[in-house]
């Protein structure tokens, strides 16, 4: 009786899983679904999930109508320098945050939480004003600065370095490693699921970005994958087909991003107290 | 001068302070000057007069007057809050919801899990586009599924001002649900089973159990949960651009969008910063909140 109960229960799991799946993917689904399509077959009703005829011409006009091409390298070079630098940055000062002990440090990490808090669009104009004093506006470089020392890179390392018993770090110092043999011989390879999560966080976010890209650059040349998808909604804004193209496109270094690390992702957010 | 310094061997604090910097710095530097001088600089300019021209003028208090007796801010606040509230707590019990179920014993977890996630990692602007697509009045799918199932007048979604800001909260929830189950996840694994075995054998069912063991002792995630979920609602800014640039009319400006328009498209920088101020406080002082009754509630357990 409870046998047959239990597997009642679990048929139902699964319809419902399997409900919520299907309709979580669904627009997703359906983009992909409309990217080789025509522009009037887009709309059709009933929607034809697989298209009669599909078009897969449509991935390559999307790379002779706008710089696509330009702009995915763009995007690629920034997202790369951004993440690079920010891990290896954002470690070292978690390191300091975490494992230092010294005067004004804890005010210091006060700082950084407090910037998280506080919406982008609360300093983005002042941000402006300074980049533009700079001469860093309309510049990949300037870009990069802005992006690479987000607050939130050092407060994950910090509450996962925080884990790390300071006994482990005593035992090298007795040995006589100095402090940067300890971060870089023992802290660096105990944080490989923290890392990998911040490289998915780092990735995911600069690849997305749209605001920042929008208001720094106005040179086409500069421009990255996103800006280059709200040009295509802009110019050929019927057609869909073409449109969904770019879109998929976009999605695919994210996806392939997030296979790789998904496994260390799940990890990394249970390891590094995000859960709180 | 070299001499004394090599000779006198430098105290333990002050090199202890020497080296933590040292770890600190390279990340400070740019930390300081590209974040958090303009953060500052943001409270300065809510009390100035400024074009990003001309020179700024101090007028204390005239910025927020004028924001406050404007009916597109005010409405921004009330159209924020609302957001805020729906997509809060739909997004909390979604996540939940998913992870209670995801914790069993199951084939092709994997899968389930990854599939909803993938939202959170899609990018606003391809996402925005499809959900646009579907969203269509007259003939988008959602509509036409919902003709199909015999409601003769669906709702007109992002056209619709009513609608809009459903629509909004539906797609951020979508967007939302699988980052925040992974992190119920997580905790939920750190649940000992033991505890469940005992209820069971004091003759607890699937919802007591539920009720007396899973979500007190989800607590602290529920907490961080509900933090993030609020500082990101009442940042929510690229999926509106995106979707509805804040219209039709004004019917979903909120703040950030508020703010960006004030700065931006006006050139108003001091009242654009006095709006981000208003934001701001409102942001800290629900976040303030949150901590003071997790530290009661906790005190509780």
């Amino acid at each position: 009786m409870i046998v047959k109960e239990k597997k009642g229960h679990q048929v139902l799991t699964y319809i419902g899983l399997m409900l919520i799946t299907l309709l979580t993917l669904l627009p997703l689904i359906w983009m992909l679904s409309a990217s080789l399509k025509t522009d009037s077959e887009v709309f059709s009703l009933p929607i034809r999930w697989i298209p009669e005829l599909p078009q897969w011409s449509n991935y390559i006009k999307i790379w002779n109508k706008i710089p696509l091409g330009r702009f995915t390298w763009n995007t690629l070079k920034l997202t790369v320098m951004i993440t690079v630098i920010q891990i290896i940055t954002s470690s070292f000062a978690a390191y300091g945050f975490s494992k230092c002990k010294f005067k004004g440090r804890d005010l210091l990490f006060l700082c950084y939480v407090t910037t998280i808090a506080i919406p982008w669009q609360v300093y983005m104009l002042p941000q402006y004003s300074i980049m533009n004093k700079l001469h860093l506006v309309d510049s990949h470089m300037g870009y990069v600065m802005l992006q690479s020392f987000v607050a939130f890179g050092v407060f994950m390392m910090r509450q996962f370095y925080l884990s790390i018993p300071d006994e482990l770090l005593e035992a090298a110092r007795i040995d006589g490693l100095n402090e940067y043999g300890i971060y870089y011989r023992i802290v660096l390879p105990l944080s490989k699921p923290s890392l990998a999560t911040l490289t998915i966080f780092s990735f995911v976010t600069i690849w997305n970005d749209f605001m920042g890209p929008m208001i720094y650059f106005n040179t086409t040349g500069l421009k990255t994958i996103q800006l280059g998808i709200r040009m295509f909604i802009g110019q050929y804004s019927t057609e869909y087909g073409l449109i969904m193209a770019a879109s998929v496109v976009a999605l695919i270094p994210v996806f392939v991003i997030f296979l790789a690390f998904q496994r260390f992702f799940v990890q990394g957010i249970a390891t590094s107290g995000l859960k709180g | 001068m070299e001499q004394k310094t090599k000779t006198v061997k430098l105290k333990l604090s002050t090199r202890n302070t020497l080296v933590g910097l040292s770890f600190i710095l390279p990340n400070f530097i740019g930390f300081f000057i590209f974040i958090l001088i303009p953060v500052i600089f943001s409270l300065i300019l809510s009390f100035m007069e400024w074009d990003g021209f001309n020179p700024m003028k101090f007028i204390m208090f005239e910025n927020f007057i004028t924001i406050f007796k404007d009916r597109v801010f005010r409405g921004a606040i009330w159209k924020t809050g609302y957001y805020s509230l729906f997509t809060v707590l739909l997004s909390l019990s979604a996540s939940l919801g998913l992870a209670v179920l995801l914790n069993k014993k199951l084939v092709g977890k994997g899968f389930f899990r990854s599939a909803i996630f993938f939202p959170y990692v899609a990018s606003i602007v391809a996402v925005s586009v499809v959900w646009n697509a579907l969203f269509q009045k007259d003939f988008g799918p959602i509509n036409g599924f919902l003709k199909m199932i015999g409601i003769a007048k669906p709702p007109g979604w992002t056209a619709s001002v009513d609608w809009v800001i459903p629509a909004l909260i539906i797609v951020s929830v979508w967007k939302n649900m699988g980052y925040f189950m992974i992190v119920y996840l997580a905790a939920l694994q750190d649940i000992p089973y033991s505890l469940y075995e005992a209820s069971t054998i004091d003759g607890a069912n699937k919802s007591q159990q539920f009720f007396s063991i899973t979500f007190p002792l989800l607590a602290p995630s529920t907490f961080f949960v509900l933090m993030m979920l609020t500082i990101n609602s009442f940042k929510i800014f690229d999926l509106v651009y995106m979707m509805t640039e804040g219209g039709p009319g004004n019917a979903s400006t909120m703040l950030s969008q508020y703010i960006y328009n004030q700065a931006f498209i006006s050139w108003n920088y001091g009242k654009a910063s006095a709006a981000a101020m208003i934001l701001f406080l409102i942001v800290g002082t629900i976040t303030v909140l949150q901590f003071k009754v997790e530290k009661k509630w906790l005190s509780y357990m």
